[in-house]
């Protein structure tokens, strides 16, 4: 222990006894680590906002559906049984821990009235607040989002897409006006930011956002999607957009006569409960999703208490095609970052080794003094092995610092994104201490396989 | 009991294909306490005897005891050992460490040490030689602020911080005018007289042979007489080491 501390107290003492040249020496290493750090923060800013711009579209996204009805051999696709729930994605936000955010579901497709205008948008989405967190979309062009407490009530409000709002209002403000989906009065709350089309070229700022409560109870009355085709009939009239005139005659008769609104108001459909169309999630990370599939396919087949050996009665969907995209650029943007650092770390390394062989020849009478007062060979190549290491390390923490430094340079005077990478600090740390004992190892050894009666006599 | 003994000690270099031989069979004994000067002119393998004498290099064949230990089959790191424990080394040109504090350069040999020494008592010691040697006031001085005789003491003063049994000063007055000369060679004798160190002048020159006990000439890798100090002041050499 002690010998080691004497042999850095000398280390530090050759170093300092040529203040100019250790300087110089170590700048290799400084510039090395400052270009790694720099880069690495640079790099990694760019490579979370692309990371943050891919998942915006979606990348992280996870969609339940339900599973397919089938009746008699005969299928009605995906999404017709009605087995999800709000509460099971209350449950998935509760149990999920890859979970980042989720919101069920309820779809219709139906006219919507303002004024003299009238627009039937692509999604009528009845949701909570947390479906603009699921989709990135939180920050509104104008007004406010819908609550939990509106999701609670069933409160008439709604958000508008972009095109909705160019379609029905023509440069107006839409805020605090009223709409009519099917003839029930929605408040205008907010507009939402314009998000363009998305991958398979579908407009999707042609939308309404409102709380579920309010488009399954009040719009839909059942769901516009998972109907299956038995329960549609019986009220496919109603359900049919401003249906003035029978337009098409094959449609099935209503074998029974409709009931009045007294009648209905006193025999109330019974409720199972409140199915939705679908939940949508997203993973906290692409790396995540995953561990959010398996965790999302756990937790509702135990809700749904499915035995095991029985097929699901959902099924989950991701967006391989996005998240692929998402971590091809993770690991390019990686790969070049690790190919910049080893080269100026190399380069930085080669200096070293440069200077530590001058080094070694300069002091070819020092060395051989110490041989002659009782130095071995190990000793000598302990002490240039650790002048060696000190100056990386030393190089290691000035470059640092300066990577810090450029990197803060670069955030607030180009504003290009940046953040902090421990990983990369610790990286530079151990590739500097191991450049030291890489680079530093021939010289040393070269120094303590002198000849003292010869490295005496240098001149 | 001898410091020294020396048994038909054989050095021979080779360069190339050709065998040059430098020692030819030396057998020397020094006893402890004595102070002797091993004279010889230059290529007569004086320096090539020191060498092996201080342990910085091994016979070709040949034996040697140090201090009733056989040397000559040691390994380097072994040697290096002995070095450490039992050999202090003065140099023509004193070999002080640039840009360092005399006191540095008189404590650095105990970093190879093997005895375990607290940094409070390393430089007390080195305080304590400095101080003998007359540096007591320039312990923070750097050697480039020294004068010759100044350096050579530091030298001689960094030789004894391990405690030497033996002391080589290899021409230890060559780059030294004639008057601290004079008083680095009644260093050497004082330390002889006081300490009981047992010192190896070598050197070319008769004068400074002269301050030994015994003359030990070597010429052509072989002993040629050893004398006592009496006759080589009858040989008549000039006083002083002006050379």
């Amino acid at each position: 222990m002690k010998k080691w501390y004497r042999t850095i107290r000398t280390a530090l003492h050759a170093l300092r006894r040529n203040v100019m040249r250790s300087i110089l020496t170590t700048l290799g290493i400084i510039i090395g680590v400052a270009a790694v750090i720099a880069m690495m923060e640079i790099g990694r800013g760019s490579s979370n906002a692309i990371q943050s711009t891919i998942s915006s579209m979606g990348a992280n996204n996870l969609l339940i559906m339900p599973g397919t009805a089938a009746s008699g051999g005969v299928s009605f696709g995906a999404g017709s049984v009605m087995t999800m729930t709000p509460e099971d994605c209350d449950a998935i936000l509760q149990n999920c821990v890859s979970i980042r955010a989720g919101a069920p579901v309820v779809r219709v497709r139906t006219q919507v009235v303002y004024g003299h205008k009238n627009w039937v948008p692509i999604s009528i989405y009845g949701t909570t607040p947390r479906f603009l967190e699921v989709r990135d979309w939180s920050i509104l062009a104008e007004g406010e989002a819908f609550t939990d407490r509106d999701v609670r009530n069933g409160s008439k409000v709604c958000l508008l897409g972009q095109t909705l709002v160019r379609e029905l209002f023509q440069g107006e403000s839409p805020i605090g006006k009223e709409i009519r989906v099917k003839n029930v009065a929605f408040k205008v709350v907010g507009v939402l930011a314009r998000k363009g089309a998305n991958m398979m070229g579908q407009d999707q700022d042609d939308i309404l956002l409102a709380p579920w409560t309010t488009i399954k109870y009040r719009v839909s009355g059942s769901s516009a999607t998972t109907v299956n085709q038995s329960a549609s009939s019986a009220d496919s009239s109603a359900q049919s957009v401003n249906s003035l005139n029978n337009l098409y005659p094959g449609a099935q008769v209503s074998l029974y006569p409709a009931p009045s609104a007294t009648q209905a108001a006193d025999t109330p459909l019974p409720v199972r409960f409140a199915n939705v169309d679908q939940i949508m999630v997203a993973a906290r990370s692409s790396e995540s999703i995953s561990a959010a599939i398996l965790q999302i396919t756990g937790l509702l087949r135990e809700r749904h208490r499915i035995h095991v050996g029985e097929p699901d009665d959902f099924t989950v969907r991701d967006m391989t095609e996005m998240t692929k995209a998402l971590s091809s650029t993770t690991v390019l943007m990686t790969n070049l970052l690790l190919c910049v650092a080893m080269i100026s770390l190399v380069v930085g390394g080669v200096g070293i080794m440069n200077i530590m062989l001058v080094s070694v020849t300069e002091r070819t009478r020092e060395i051989g003094l110490r041989m002659a007062v009782g130095a071995r060979g190990r000793d000598i190549l302990r002490q240039f092995l650790v002048e060696a290491v000190i100056l990386c390390l030393a190089g290691g923490a000035f470059g640092i610092l300066l990577g810090r430094l450029t990197s803060y340079l670069v955030s607030t005077l180009l504003h290009w994104p940046t953040a902090l990478s421990i990983t990369a600090i610790i990286a530079a740390v151990a590739v500097s201490a191991s450049v030291g004992i890489i680079f530093g190892f021939y010289p040393a050894w070269k120094a303590s396989r002198l000849d003292p009666i010869e490295a005496l006599r240098y001149e | 009991m001898n410091l020294i003994e020396l048994k038909d000690i054989c050095k021979t270099y080779h360069l190339g294909e050709v065998d040059v031989p430098v020692l030819k069979g030396i057998s020397l004994a020094v006893g402890a306490g004595e102070l002797v000067a091993l004279m010889g002119v230059s290529g007569s393998g004086k320096t090539t005897l020191m060498n092996i004498l201080g342990c910085l290099d091994h016979p070709s064949s040949g034996k040697y005891w140090l201090d009733g230990e056989e040397i000559s089959g040691l390994t380097a790191d072994g040697r290096a050992l002995v070095r450490s424990q039992k050999i202090g080394f003065v140099f023509q040109s004193f070999n002080l460490l640039p840009r360092t504090s005399a006191l540095d350069n008189v404590i650095m040999p105990l970093t190879y040490a093997t005895e375990d020494i607290s940094d409070r008592e390393a430089r007390q010691r080195a305080t304590d030689l400095l101080k003998r040697v007359g540096l007591g006031d320039r312990l923070h001085h750097d050697p480039a602020q020294l004068s010759g005789g100044q350096q050579q003491r530091v030298a001689i003063a960094r030789s004894l911080i391990n405690r030497p049994k033996l002391l080589f000063a290899d021409e230890p007055t060559g780059n030294l005018d004639s008057q601290t000369s004079k008083e680095v060679l009644q260093m050497f004798q004082q330390l002889n007289r006081d300490e009981g160190i047992t010192i190896i002048l070598v050197t070319h020159d008769s004068g400074v042979a002269r301050h030994a006990k015994r003359v030990v000439r070597i010429s052509d890798g072989l002993i040629d007489a050893s004398t006592s100090v009496l006759e080589t002041i009858a040989a008549g050499g000039p006083i002083g080491g002006a050379s």
